[in-house]
């Protein structure tokens, strides 16, 4: 009982790491589609933010100093975004497309310019990456049966960006349903005229939205290199960003729904980990393979299962034009 | 230009309603000599407008005479390329709509600018919010929604959900709207065209509710009973000038008609009565599902030859699907169709173009979407539906010349204008791309001919031409069906007309005795059992959340 227990800690332990850059990801999607703004470039701005950490970090030894290079870096990619689509009204698709495309060529390039490591860069350790952060009381704690576990196996022991990206779900919320702000980025996504003939800036507005995409999404790169791993790989987000899309798009576009789903994803990916080599009663062993694909076939199912019944922010992927 | 600008107007009473005499009062807004062009089209040539305090000023005038895009100017949706903008007097700049909004002026859009995923509440203070933090200024904004809602007596549910309302009541929040930002000047963009009558009649209720607490209201049309109807005073655009400027108690239809087309133009459409022959087309027990909604609910109509059958009811409620099924577009589910000897069933299909080999001709809707493609000239447009015709094919190409010389034809006989095959269907006017596909399908003669919104954004002048030519065509024997939001056009075209509601026929009249009120009731269903009427029921509740058929 004890070890099933510690095991289904542990699982759900590495379901939290697995889904964090899911999450900010998925929050960070919400903004922008919410706001109107198609944004498959996730996958681009993570991939782009974690290189950027994990070489800032390597040269400058602080993974804080790493985090907000991979946070300007993530927003210059959501400005360039934003640059295609409201200013020029370009399709939102490609020009998404276009930045994953250049993240992916640059982040090699540059690292084996700079690195020579075939496109990796140096490994990190000390104060270059976020290391897990133990909560007070955790050792006292430990002494309560069956809470005290779950707090200290499950709760305490993750680095710092882990609990950004869980706080940022009810920040999402709140900003999104309690604010303004949301109020307005909420009205944009359905009916952009209703906002410019009130009198407020559909461009700016939309504007700020992808830039707050761009930070989400550099707080995911920059614990993708300096948190989870200890440098940065070739094409290491492996298309996260999509699975954060998918899942975001599950959640029909709200918050707790998301981060339900990358959870869910999330977890999938940690039993994966977990099964490896373990032969289950009946059916053997399960090739690592399988499980592995397991979040993408999900993906594939899940959008192509659920999509029509999702309702997507009505103005979704069409540039705002004024007209008479 | 000839302005024929009435100079003294402290002169005149103004409507003979609550104004005071305007001399002393500084008109609510005067624009002076605006123009504003796009590219070559100048959209307003030197336009002057006045509008006193405390009245309903109409402005009239057809599609593309500068309307729209004047109150774009006044509402900072455009900046004007010259001329002045003076609001109560002073000088304005107006860049955008947020200075319009700071002048005091609201607008109400032909397409409401609305979120239909908010509340009524959200919606209003969208722009209007106060402080960054929605829970207080929420609370103040509910408290100020209902005490306009009660000093105006429009009456709605803030936390009503806005797209599960009716038009009428959506209307009515944009009004709000307007309200809430402290609107004084209020202009309404052909307020009406998605109104039933009744629900026409409450706006006008508003109106005058409005200008009795003194706001100044600028209402745009091209629906000449409206002005006589509810406006003090009357402008006229034409071709982006403004005419004219009358007095509504001292001008009739007629004259404004002539102003606005600038020729005299026949309003009642001249007809004798019907003479009805035989059955051309019998359709029984229509229904149609689509994704599980019933849009057609059990529809039997008989068109006979020499008649013309009218089918009146708010858009939406099935008129599409019946136009569809009958012209082939949309497979019978269940029911039959009759076509002289040949009957259609769900499991004897057939095609719009085997409906056509049957003579029945389809003018769309939408001309736009279906009617034509805009992207092909004229000539391509004339004969889209015939083009296996072999008059127009040689052994493997087209015979260009023979589709030209089609097309000129019918350009000649329709009043096609600019009379141009090679032109792009896009480039012509509504009316004339509207004439050119009902030439199309008119000179064929074909037995049965539906017709759906024969004059949407169709000009007045076009207007007369077209329903002389369906009349004409209906005493040759063919037999027509009309399809048209626009209740006046159904009653002064139709011998028999039938009202659609939520898929279903809910009444016949015929079409001399039809009276516009009696059509609205039957088309808000309030003649039949307990279904909801909104007009009724919007008298006086305020909480407003029941089912009405969006």
């Amino acid at each position: 009982m004890d070890d099933v227990f510690l095991l289904l800690l542990s699982t759900l332990d590495s379901t939290l790491r697995v889904s964090a850059p899911l999450v900010l990801c998925a929050m960070a999607g919400i903004f922008s589609e919410r706001s109107g703004i198609i944004d498959i470039s996730l996958e681009g701005k993570l991939l782009a933010a974690a290189f950027s950490a994990a070489a800032v970090a390597a040269i400058s030894g602080s993974a804080f100093i790493g985090l907000g290079a991979a946070i300007i870096t993530s927003v210059l990619m959501a400005l360039l975004h934003g640059f295609a689509c409201i200013t020029h009204r370009g399709n939102q698709v490609v020009s998404g497309l276009a930045i994953n495309i250049l993240a992916s060529g640059l982040t090699v390039t540059l690292g084996g310019a700079w690195f020579h490591k075939g496109g990796q860069t140096p490994t990190l350790s000390g104060d270059a990456r976020f290391s897990p952060i133990t909560l007070p009381g955790a050792d006292f704690l430990s002494e309560i049966p069956f809470l005290g576990t779950i707090y200290v196996e499950l709760i305490s022991g993750h680095n710092l960006l882990v609990y950004i990206a869980f706080l940022a779900v009810p920040i999402t919320w709140w900003a999104l349903y309690k604010t303004r702000f949301g109020l307005r980025l909420r009205a944009v996504g359905e009916n952009p005229q209703a906002v410019d003939t009130a009198g407020i800036s559909v461009t700016f507005l939309r504007y700020r939205s992808v830039i707050i995409a761009g930070i989400l999404c550099g707080i995911a790169g920059a614990y993708l290199s300096t948190g989870q791993n200890a440098a940065f790989g070739k094409e290491m987000s492996a298309g996260q960003g999509y699975i954060a899309l998918a899942a975001m798009i599950f959640g029909k576009w709200k918050p707790v729904p998301g981060l339900l789903a990358c959870m869910l994803f999330g977890f999938l990916d940690a039993m994966a980990v977990r099964l490896q080599g373990v032969a289950i009663p009946g059916i053997g062993e399960i090739p690592v393979q399988f499980m592995q694909a397991l979040p993408y076939v999900l993906t594939v199912i899940l959008l192509a299962g659920f999509i029509g019944k999702a309702v997507a922010p009505k103005a979704i992927g069409r540039p705002y034009v004024k007209e008479r | 230009m000839s302005v024929e600008r009435i100079k003294a107007q402290g002169s005149e009473a103004v409507g003979g309603q609550s104004a005071p005499p305007p001399s002393i009062e500084l008109p609510a807004i005067e624009l002076k000599a605006i123009s504003k062009s796009f590219g070559p089209v100048k959209a307003n040539q030197n336009v002057d407008l006045k509008v006193l305090p405390g009245t309903i000023h109409g402005i009239i005038g057809e599609n593309g005479a500068g309307k729209s895009t004047l109150m774009s100017i006044l509402y900072g949706f455009y900046e004007a390329d010259s001329g002045e903008i003076l609001i109560n007097g002073q000088k304005k700049k107006i860049h955008s709509s947020r200075d319009a909004i700071s002048f005091g002026i609201g607008m109400v859009h032909q397409h409401f600018m609305l979120v239909e995923t908010f509340t009524v509440l959200e919606n209003v203070m969208l722009g209007a919010e106060g402080a960054p933090l929605l829970n207080k200024s929420s609370q103040t904004a509910r408290e100020e929604l209902l005490k306009l809602s009660k000093e105006y007596s429009l009456a709605v549910d803030p936390d009503a959900m806005t797209g599960d309302l009716p038009v009428g009541l959506q209307q009515r929040v944009e009004i709000l709207k307007a309200l809430y930002r402290g609107a004084e000047i209020l202009i309404l963009d052909e307020p009406t065209g998605v109104l039933t009558p009744q629900e026409t009649d409450q706006l006008f209720k508003i109106l005058n509710i409005l200008r009795s607490r003194g706001v100044s209201i600028i209402l745009i049309t091209h629906k000449l009973q409206e002005i006589m109807a509810i406006t003090d005073r009357v402008s006229v655009m034409r071709a982006g000038t403004m005419v004219s400027e009358r007095e509504t108690s001292a001008t009739s239809k007629n004259e404004l008609a002539e102003l606005m087309v600038g020729r005299k133009v026949l309003l009642e459409v001249d007809k004798t009565d019907a003479n009805p022959g035989e059955i051309l087309l019998d359709a029984k027990n229509l229904s149609y599902r689509e994704d599980g909604v019933t849009k057609l609910d059990d529809v039997s109509i008989t068109l006979h030859a020499g008649e013309i059958v009218g089918i009146a009811g708010v858009s939406g409620n099935g008129q599409t699907e019946l136009l569809a099924a009958l012209s082939g577009i949309c497979p019978l589910q269940t029911g039959s169709i009759d076509i002289g000897p040949v009957q259609i069933t769900s499991k004897n299909h057939k095609n719009p173009k085997e409906f056509r080999e049957l003579s029945v001709g389809h003018v769309p809707e939408d001309r736009h979407r279906m009617g034509m493609v805009t992207a092909f000239n004229a000539q391509e447009t004339a004969i889209m539906g015939f083009h296996e015709d072999p008059a127009y094919n040689g052994k493997v190409l087209m015979d260009n010349k023979a589709v030209q010389e089609h097309c000129t034809r019918l350009m000649q006989d329709y009043d096609v204008r600019p009379e141009d095959p090679k032109l792009k269907s896009a480039n012509f006017s509504g009316g004339n791309q509207q004439k050119l596909v009902l030439a199309r399908e008119m000179d064929r003669r074909p037995e049965v001919l539906l017709v759906g919104q024969p004059t949407r954004g169709v000009d007045i002048g076009a207007i007369e031409f077209i329903h002389k030519n369906l009349i004409a065509m209906r005493d040759a024997g063919s037999a027509i069906l009309v399809v048209s939001v626009e209740l006046e056009e159904i009653m002064s075209l139709s011998d028999r007309i039938l009202v659609m509601f939520e898929g279903r026929i809910v009444g016949e009249v015929a079409g001399k005795d039809a009276d516009a009120r009696q059509l609205g009731l039957l088309m808000g269903n309030a003649g039949t059992q307990s279904k909801t009427s909104s007009e009724q029921q919007n008298n006086n509740n305020t909480t407003h959340s029941e089912e009405i058929p969006a």
